[in-house]
């Protein structure tokens, strides 16, 4: 496939590298004109110097062929922004993906509809939330598009859930539990399954529910 | 009225002095302190540092009562992020973006956005001058 990288800094650098490994055709677009000189080095002619909100740099890239996938990685947010707008509205590419420097204007992102984005500090604090036990709602997943998300759960003796059966539980409109996972065996969540104490429960959820469900489960 | 000035550079201060002159209440915010002193010594808007692109900073810059945005840093692509947030997120009617470069002033008009491209302005502006001068290159040709 043919994939625009815009941005030659560490992770645009690498990635450019990677997808050219798999065999598939990239330009890597780098506005500093030292980094260029060095990408240019080991990318030759598939770097081009420029900046890549310009749209005649884009075109030059080949925007307008269009290509499979426009990969917006410079390290400014409004940058990333703004190529990965002009790739999908004006030259129709299909699939663009975004990177968040900032993870504070992911809403602006969610707002403009760029999807997916990829922001590595929220990768770090959802890893750091898997990791850090005191953290008693575990984000797993976020469907953005979908305007769902999906939870885990620990339930503990404490719990006022232990025990009982999910039928009797009164969960929150627009939460549902997933799955139970007990003893290292995962088992779909139907109406009469008893949750016990040690459970690991998947439940998938709107957000902004999550309080409620962390009521109902665990009372905190 | 309020008005909302982002950026306060050259255009930015000017746009916020001359509203306030014509009874506007203005508020201007810009990431640097010193930016300030371009309003004068007696500016009596408000004024807070900060980026654009922060919401919080630009609810508490008063946003959601905002009449008027205009946004003037020295970004294209920061103006044109901050207009759509304040046009799509606050439901602001009346944005007004600065952006230099044409092609993507033009992009995002087509989409909606109320752009000003001083670029724009300039070009039209000298052709207008040089046509001006009425030397037509036919006429000279023919000589």
């Amino acid at each position: 496939m043919y994939v625009i990288v815009a941005g030659g800094g560490k992770v645009g650098a690498n990635v450019a590298r990677s997808l050219l490994r798999l065999g598939h055709e990239v330009t890597l677009i780098e506005q500093d004109r030292e980094r260029f000189d060095r990408l240019e080095e080991e990318f030759e002619h598939q770097v081009q110097r420029g900046d890549g909100t310009e749209l005649h740099v884009l075109e030059r890239a080949g925007v307008a062929r269009p290509p499979d996938l426009v990969l917006a990685l410079t390290g400014d947010d409004e940058d990333n922004l703004v190529i990965s707008q002009i790739a999908k509205e004006k030259y129709g590419v299909e699939k663009v993906i975004s990177r968040v420097n900032d993870p504070r204007n992911q809403a602006h992102f969610d707002l403009l509809g760029i999807a997916p984005t990829v922001c590595a500090t929220s990768s770090i604090m959802a890893l750091v939330e898997h990791e850090v036990p005191e953290h008693e709602l575990i984000h797993l997943l976020e469907l953005r598009q979908e305007n769902l998300e999906i939870v885990e759960v620990q339930i503990d003796r404490d719990s006022p859930s232990a025990g009982k059966h999910i039928e009797a539980l009164d969960l929150p409109d627009g939460a549902r539990l997933i799955s139970v996972m007990r003893g290292g065996r995962a088992e779909i969540a139907v109406g009469a399954t008893q949750l016990l104490a040690g459970d690991q429960v998947l439940a998938i959820l709107e957000p902004g529910k999550e309080d409620e469900l962390r009521r109902v489960l665990l009372r905190r | 009225m309020n008005a909302l000035v982002i950026g306060c550079g050259r255009v930015g201060s000017s746009i916020a002095l001359q509203l306030q002159r014509e009874g506007w209440d203005v508020t201007v915010v810009d990431e640097n302190e010193d930016a300030l002193s371009r309003l004068g010594d007696h500016w009596p808007g408000s004024f807070l540092v900060g980026h654009g692109m922060d919401v919080d900073l630009l609810r508490e810059a008063g946003i959601e009562e905002a009449d008027a945005v205009v946004v003037a840093t020295d970004g294209d692509n920061t103006n044109i992020v901050i207009g759509q947030v304040a046009q799509k997120r606050f439901d602001i009617r009346c944005v007004i973006v600065r952006v230099l470069d044409p092609a993507r002033a033009d992009f995002y008009t087509a989409r909606g956005l109320r752009t000003v491209c001083p670029t724009k302005t300039a070009i039209d502006t000298l052709m207008d001058e040089v046509r001006s001068c009425a030397i037509s290159p036919r006429v000279e040709a023919a000589r």
